[in-house]
């Protein structure tokens, strides 16, 4: 048995198929895994996010502490509230997590971190504190649902306060702020509008049951992902880790090397890397042939050597197999995929391939 | 509760035979196995023509989440691939024992349908494996 969610039970009850996630008993799907997908794209979608880990950062000097800490710059942070997308790397500038950090107040940040790397990045955000003297702490008392969608803000703002739904609506991309008790952030996993909540672990049973009520669909983790995939949102573990590092996984732009004074962990690796030029990149590709594009299958571009795909998937927003690849730096146009022997024709482009339920695809010219 | 026709033969893999007129079987997969992949969104039939061997991976169905083989049941030569999977491949999970059908084949020896399951095996089988 592995590790339970305060919603565990209820999706039981809701006849959900259970799957092992990171050592977590997840919901795989409820109904159908392509009715899910539609149902964020076009209405509303609630997801169990519980599993990831809520870290709250507090100390005078927790600002110094994460410039240290993330390849991103916390300094961007300047309104309260302000979230930031980061990868957390080694010396090595192999990829430790991705995670999200909240500017709360000068003295309170809060990261998100994912399930499976927990103990990991707990240990390792630990042992950096130290000299930084800021104080870590699990809240394992708080749940996290993510409600995802062009109606899903409208639909939790129906379970607020008047004076809450308002601040809720009014929240901007990429800020959150704490709301009739709850943390509720506008962002999210699925490339389409929408709020992740965190709030009291034993409430999340009752706020699932009052959003169904309002027509939120439940999902489960197979529509997050083929969503993610869609919105061209990385996955940690299939498209970095710790033996790949950000400027060869298409987060570039999450590595902020301007100010050049500040020294983030990985910095020194990630420059002489940057200096030579990075070997591989991180592709999409759209499968023009019929078939499945799945992680490991061997990607090989003309001339030029060969690759991996790193996530693969059937697109249902699409209704064509797509994929991330690790790819030689010069790949571009069309490659081939080997697929159980047979090499399918697909083409190279960029994400997103989905964003805001429309395809973000240019049909080629040739 | 998997739907489970007592007019097919069945295999442990979860494939099902029929039994067709002048010796041809029609062969899919159960209804319990295309719950078990979900929404399928790709197939690969074998063309006809293709000689196969009991327990030989011949298709391939293809759910959002992952691929998996099709075993076929018998030895022989296959007649015809279902030519509505390439645009419909939902046929499969809507309808598993009639217009999901994979392919047809002329088994090798009219013996080797008698070693298959029964429903009321397969039934069992699928009780032992909690489904």
């Amino acid at each position: 048995m592995g590790k339970r969610t305060p919603l565990f039970e209820l999706h039981r009850q809701l006849g959900a198929r259970i799957v092992d996630f990171g050592g977590w008993d997840m919901p795989v799907q409820y109904t159908s895994q392509i009715d899910e997908h539609h149902a964020v794209r076009r209405t509303a979608g609630l997801f169990d996010v519980s599993h990831m880990c809520v870290v709250d950062l507090k100390g005078e000097h927790t600002r110094a502490f994460l410039a240290r800490l993330l390849a991103n710059d916390v300094n961007k942070l300047k309104q309260p509230g302000k979230a930031l997308y980061s990868c957390m790397l080694k010396e090595s500038g192999g990829v430790i997590d991705d995670l999200i950090v909240y500017f709360l107040t000068e003295t309170f940040f809060r990261a998100v971190v994912n399930a499976g790397t927990r103990d990991k990045d707990l240990e390792w955000i630990r042992e950096q504190a130290k000299d930084f003297e800021v104080k870590v702490t699990e809240r394992t008392d708080l749940g996290m649902i993510a409600v995802q969608g062009p109606q899903a803000r409208e639909k939790v703002a129906q379970l607020l306060t008047a004076e809450g739904a308002k601040s809720a609506l009014a929240l901007q991309p990429f800020f959150g702020a704490e709301i009739d008790g709850w943390f509720i952030a506008r962002t999210g996993y699925t490339g389409e509008d929408g709020f992740e909540i965190m709030l009291p672990a034993r409430d999340t049973p009752r706020v699932w049951k009052d959003l169904n009520a309002k027509g939120v669909v439940s999902c489960g983790l197979g529509a997050r992902d083929t969503l993610r995939l869609e919105a061209g949102m990385n996955l940690y573990g299939n498209d970095m880790d710790e033996d790949t590092h950000p400027l060869e996984s298409g987060l570039s732009w999450t590595v902020a090397f301007e100010p050049a004074t500040r020294k983030f962990i990985g910095r020194e690796s990630l420059e002489a890397i940057k200096a030579k030029g990075s070997p591989r990149k991180l592709v999409g590709l759209l499968l023009e042939d019929r078939g499945v594009l799945r992680s490991h299958q061997k990607v090989v571009v003309g001339g030029i050597g060969e690759g991996e795909v790193t996530s693969g998937t059937f697109s249902p927003t699409l209704e064509r197999s797509i994929a991330f690849a690790r790819v030689p730096a010069g790949a571009g146009g069309q490659v081939q995929v080997d697929i159980r022997g047979k090499l399918l024709n697909a083409r190279v482009v960029k994400p997103p391939f989905v964003r805001n339920g429309k395809s973000m695809i240019q049909e080629s010219n040739t | 509760m998997s739907n489970v026709p007592t007019d097919l033969k069945y295999t442990k893999s979860h494939e099902w035979v029929r039994n067709l007129a002048d010796g041809i079987v029609e062969i899919g997969i159960t209804d319990h196995a295309q719950h078990a992949l979900g929404d399928l969104v790709f197939v690969d039939v074998p063309e006809a023509g293709r000689k196969v061997t009991a327990g030989e991976a011949c298709a391939v169905v293809e759910s959002v989440k992952a691929a998996s083989d099709v075993y076929s049941p018998v030895a022989g030569e296959v007649t015809a691939g279902n030519p509505d999977l390439a645009t419909t491949p939902e046929a499969i999970n809507e309808d598993p024992f009639g217009k999901g059908w994979l392919m047809r084949l002329r088994p090798a020896s009219s013996a080797a349908l008698a070693s298959l399951m029964s429903a009321a095996d397969y039934e069992a089988l699928l009780k032992e494996e909690g489904a």
